[in-house]
C-alpha cells in the first residue's frame, strides 16, 4: 500500500511544484493548495497504513482490543489541515486585497515595495 | 455488560509524582502570553487599555524568562509534559539554557518593541489589533523557545508566522500588500519544506520528541538516509532564517510594514530559525552536521557577503538594514558549520547580539525618520545638529552591529573568528572579517551623510520634540549592547556552558527520561 | 438575500444548529465530535441566519463582537491548562469532578472546559471572517 501512496505523493508534489512556479498569483494559490494536501499524505504515508481498524478504544477497555492503526499521523494531519486551511483563506484574501490595490496577479509586475532603477546612495557631499 | 481489559500499569506511561512549582517555569512564559493576547482581544474595543496591559505583561514575560534561565543555569534542563503522559507520549516542553538565554532576550526585545509603539502605533493600529498579534506573535517565539518536541516546534512557527502576517499587513497601504505577497508565499513553502522534513523523520524514527530522537539516531544511522534527512531540515531552516540563495523574501518585505513591526520581525523571526537549525542540526544530528558542514560554511559566508554588499547598495535605510540582518544570519550559519563549543557558542552569542542591536537599529530607523523626514539616505541630514544624544546611541549601534569593540558585536566575532582558525577555515574567518568591514563602511557612510551632513536647507526647520517612549527604548537596547560589551564574562560563560549542553545533551537527555527510563 | 422562503425557515433551521453544535461538542470526548468541528456547525448556522436577515441582526444576536468571543475562549481553554497547577499534576492534566445535579451524577472535566474554549474560538475567529465576507458581498 506505501508504494502507491508515496507515488501519489510524488504526483501531488509535481504538480503542485509546478503550479507554485507561475508568474500569476492564482495558480500559485492553486499549488499552495495541492502542496498542503501532498504533505498531509505523506506524513500519513510515514505513518504505514492499517486500513478498516479506526483506532479507537472500545467503553469499558483501558486498551484498544487488536491492532488498530497509528493515530498519531491522524492527528498531526489534522493539525497540518487547520493550519494549512487558515494559510490559505489568509493568501486568498491577500492576493485578492493585491489584485485589487496593485491592478495585476503577475507577480513580475508586482514591484511596488522594491521600484525598478532605483537610485545607489550618494557617494559623498 | 461492560467489556473490561487486563489492569493495565499507568506508571509506564503516566507522570504519577506531584509536579515541582518551579517546573511550571517552562510552560508559563508561553500560557502567559496566550492569556494575555486573549485578555487584549476581549478589550479590543477599550484601545486605551492595550499599551499599558501588553507593556506591563511583557515586563513579566521578561521577568519569568530570567527567572528561568536563572533556574536553568542552577540546575540544568527542565522539563514538562503535557497532561501527565510521559515523554516520549505526550509532548515534553524542555528548556536548556540556549533556549532559556533566546526565550530572555527575545522578551527583552519584545518588551522595547511595545514600548516604541505606544507612539509609532496609532489608534486605528490598536483598534486591529496590534498589541494581541504582539502577544501571540511573542507565544509562538516563546514556544518555539521552549518546546522540546519537532512537531510542536512546527505548530509554534505557524502561530509566529500567522501573528506576523497580521502585523505586516497593519494598515493594508500598497506597499505592504506587494511586500506580504511575497512574505506570504515563500514562508509557507519554508514551512511546508520544515512540515515535509517532520513527515520524513516521523516515517524513521516513530518518533517525535527531540530527546528520544537524540538517543535513537545512533543505532538508525547505519540504514536509514539521516543525511538526505538533515539536509531538508537545513534547507528549510534557512530559507526562514533567510540564508543566501533563499533570502528574498526579507528586502522584499521587512521594510514595508510600520518601523516597530519591521524592528520586532527583525529582532525575533529570523532568529528562531537559527534557533531551529542549531537545535535540530547541532543537537539532534551531530554527525550529519558534520557531513554537511562545507556547505553550510559556503551557504554562510556567500550569505554574509551578499547581505553586506547589498547593505551598501541600499539608499533607503529600512533596506540597508534588512541586508544586514542577512549578513548577519551568514555569521551565525559560520558559526553552526564551525561547530564544537567555540563555533556553537558563538552562533548563539551572534543572534543574541543581533536580536538586541538590529531591533534597536530599526527603532533608530524610524526615528531619524521622524526628526529627518524619511528613508531615503538622499534626503536625510543634518540628524547631529538636531538630536545629539540620538546620533551618539545610532554611532553605538553602528559600531555594534559591525563588530567593533567595546559592543557587543564584537565578542562573538572574536569566538567565531577564533573558532574558524582553530578549525583551519582560514578562508570563513577571512569572510568574517572581510563583512565587518564592509558593513563598517555601509553603516559609516549612513553616518557621513544622514547624520553630519548639514540639513538641506528644504529640511523641516520645526524642532519635534522626541517623546520619551520613543527614546527610551532606544537607550535601553543600546545599554544592553554596551553592557555586554564591556562585561561579557556572564554571557560568555553561559553560552559557552549551553554550546557544552548542545554538543553533549546527556543532561537534555536526562531531564526527558529521568533515571534511564528511556524507552 | 431577501427570501421569503429562507426568511421563514431561518430561525427554525439555526436554532436546530445550534444546538446540534452543542450536542457535537459535549459527545466528543468520548466518541467522534469535539470543539471544533461543533464550532464550525454554529458558525454555520450564525452564516444562515446572516444570509437570511442581513449581518447586522447576526452581530445583535451574538451580542459580543466575534473576537472578543475568540480572546474569551482563548482564555478558557488557557485557563483550564492552568487549573492543574492547584492540583500538583502537569500541564492541561485532565482533572474530574462528579457532582449531582438532580440525582444525576454528571461529570465535568478540565478536558471539557477546553473543548468549550476551542469552540468559543473557533465560532468567533470564523464568524468573523464569514460575517466580514458577507458584508462586502451585500454591497
Amino acid at each position: 500500500m506505501e508504494p502507491v501512496f508515496s507515488l501519489l505523493t510524488g504526483i501531488f508534489l509535481t504538480i503542485a511544484i509546478y503550479l507554485m512556479m507561475s508568474k500569476f498569483i492564482i495558480r500559485m494559490l492553486m499549488g499552495v493548495v495541492i502542496l498542503g494536501n501532498a504533505v498531509n499524505l505523506l506524513i500519513f504515508t510515514s505513518g504505514r497504513i492499517m486500513r478498516e481498524v479506526p483506532p479507537v478504544i472500545g467503553p469499558g477497555l483501558d486498551v484498544p482490543a487488536g491492532p488498530v492503526a497509528n493515530p498519531l499521523p491522524q492527528a498531526l494531519i489534522l493539525t497540518a489541515i487547520v493550519i494549512s486551511f487558515s494559510f490559505f483563506a489568509f493568501l486568498l484574501v491577500l492576493s485578492w486585497r493585491a489584485y485589487s490595490t496593485l491592478g495585476t496577479d503577475n507577480t513580475d509586475e508586482m514591484r511596488v515595495a522594491e521600484p525598478d532603477g532605483t537610485p545607489l546612495p550618494p557617494l559623498g557631499y | 455488560m461492560a467489556v473490561s481489559s487486563p489492569p493495565v500499569d499507568l506508571s509506564a506511561a503516566l507522570v504519577l509524582k506531584p509536579v515541582a512549582a518551579v517546573d511550571w517555569l517552562v510552560i508559563l512564559p508561553v500560557a502567559w502570553c496566550i492569556g494575555i493576547g486573549a485578555v487584549l482581544m476581549m478589550v479590543r474595543h477599550r484601545t486605551f487599555l492595550h499599551p499599558p496591559i501588553a507593556v506591563a505583561a511583557l515586563g513579566i514575560l521578561a521577568g519569568l524568562d530570567a527567572t528561568l534561565l536563572w533556574h536553568v543555569a542552577q540546575n540544568g534542563p527542565v522539563t514538562m509534559v503535557m497532561g501527565r503522559w510521559l515523554p516520549p507520549f505526550g509532548i515534553a516542553f524542555t528548556v536548556d539554557l540556549t533556549g532559556a538565554l533566546f526565550a530572555l532576550i527575545a522578551a527583552v526585545v519584545a518588551l522595547a518593541g511595545a514600548v516604541a509603539a505606544v507612539t509609532d502605533i496609532n489608534d486605528g493600529g490598536r483598534r486591529y489589533g496590534f498589541y494581541p498579534f504582539l502577544m501571540l506573535l511573542m507565544a509562538g517565539v516563546s514556544g518555539a523557545f521552549l518546546t522540546g518536541d519537532i512537531f510542536n516546534l512546527y505548530v509554534w512557527f505557524e502561530v509566529l508566522l500567522i501573528s506576523s502576517f497580521g502585523l505586516l499587513v497593519l494598515g493594508a497601504e500598497r506597499e505592504q500588500i506587494d511586500g506580504a505577497v511575497k512574505y506570504g508565499f515563500l514562508n509557507l513553502v519554508g514551512t511546508t519544506l520544515f512540515l515535509i522534513a517532520t513527515g520524513y523523520l516521523y516515517g524513521i524514527f516513530g518518533t517525535l520528541n527531540m530527546a528520544d530522537i537524540a538517543a535513537k539516531a545512533g543505532p538508525l544511522r547505519e540504514t536509514a538516509p539521516l543525511t538526505t534527512l538533515i539536509a531538508l531540515f537545513v534547507f528549510a531552516f534557512a530559507m526562514k532564517a533567510a540564508a543566501f540563495p533563499v533570502n528574498f523574501w526579507l528586502p522584499a518585505s521587512y521594510h514595508t510594514p510600520r518601523i516597530v513591526v519591521s524592528a520586532l520581525f527583525a529582532g525575533l523571526l529570523t532568529k528562531v530559525g537559527i534557533y531551529a537549525l542549531i537545535r535540530v542540526s547541532v543537537m539532534l544530528f551531530p554527525l550529519e552536521r558534520d557531513d554537511l558542514s562545507l556547505v553550510i560554511a559556503a551557504v554562510g559566508a556567500l550569505t554574509m557577503i551578499t547581505g553586506a554588499l547589498g547593505a551598501l547598495a541600499q539608499t533607503d535605510t529600512r533596506r540597508l538594514l534588512g541586508y544586514l540582518v542577512i549578513s548577519g544570519i551568514g555569521s551565525m550559519l559560520a558559526g553552526i558549520a564551525l561547530g564544537g563549543p567555540g563555533g556553537i557558542g558563538g552562533a548563539v552569542f551572534y543572534a543574541l547580539h543581533s536580536m538586541v542591536v538590529m531591533t534597536a537599529l530599526y527603532l533608530a530607523a524610524g526615528l531619524a525618520a521622524r526628526l529627518g523626514g524619511g528613508f531615503s539616505m538622499a534626503s536625510l541630514s543634518g540628524l547631529y545638529a538636531r538630536h545629539a544624544l540620538f546620533s551618539a546611541l545610532s554611532l553605538m549601534l553602528f559600531f555594534a552591529v559591525s563588530g567593533l569593540p567595546p559592543f557587543s558585536g564584537f565578542w562573538p566575532k572574536v569566538m567565531l573568528v577564533k573558532a574558524a582558525l582553530d578549525g583551519g577555515a582560514g578562508w570563513l574567518a577571512a569572510a568574517l572579517l572581510f563583512t565587518g568591514f564592509l558593513t563598517m563602511i555601509a553603516t559609516g557612510r549612513l553616518f557621513l551623510l544622514a547624520y553630519w551632513r548639514p540639513a538641506a536647507a528644504a529640511a523641516p526647520s520645526a524642532q519635534d520634540a522626541v517623546p520619551a517612549t520613543a527614546l527610551l527604548p532606544l537607550i535601553a537596547l543600546t545599554a544592553v549592547s554596551v553592557l555586554i560589551g564591556l562585561f561579557p564574562q556572564t554571557l560568555l560563560g553561559l553560552v559557552h556552558e549551553a554550546a557544552l549542553t548542545l554538543d553533549e545533551p546527556s543532561a537534555y537527555l536526562h531531564s526527558v527520561f529521568p533515571a534511564g527510563s528511556a524507552p | 438575500m431577501r427570501s421569503l422562503i429562507l426568511r421563514t425557515v431561518a430561525p427554525l433551521i439555526v436554532g436546530l444548529m445550534v444546538l446540534f453544535s452543542i450536542f457535537v461538542l459535549l459527545r466528543g470526548h468520548n466518541e467522534p465530535g469535539g470543539g471544533f468541528i461543533g464550532g464550525l456547525i454554529a458558525v454555520a448556522a450564525l452564516s444562515i441566519y446572516g444570509i437570511a436577515f442581513g449581518v447586522e441582526t447576526v452581530r445583535r444576536a451574538i451580542v459580543f463582537h466575534p473576537l472578543a468571543i475568540a480572546g474569551a475562549g482563548l482564555m478558557l481553554s488557557t485557563l483550564s491548562g492552568l487549573v492543574s497547577m492547584v492540583f500538583h499534576v502537569p500541564f492541561m492534566t485532565g482533572l474530574w469532578i462528579y457532582p449531582v445535579i438532580l440525582g444525576e451524577e454528571v461529570p465535568l472535566s478540565s478536558v471539557m472546559t477546553f473543548d468549550i474554549g476551542v469552540y468559543l474560538v473557533v465560532v468567533g475567529a470564523v464568524t468573523s471572517v464569514a460575517l466580514s465576507l458577507e458584508e462586502r458581498g451585500e454591497d
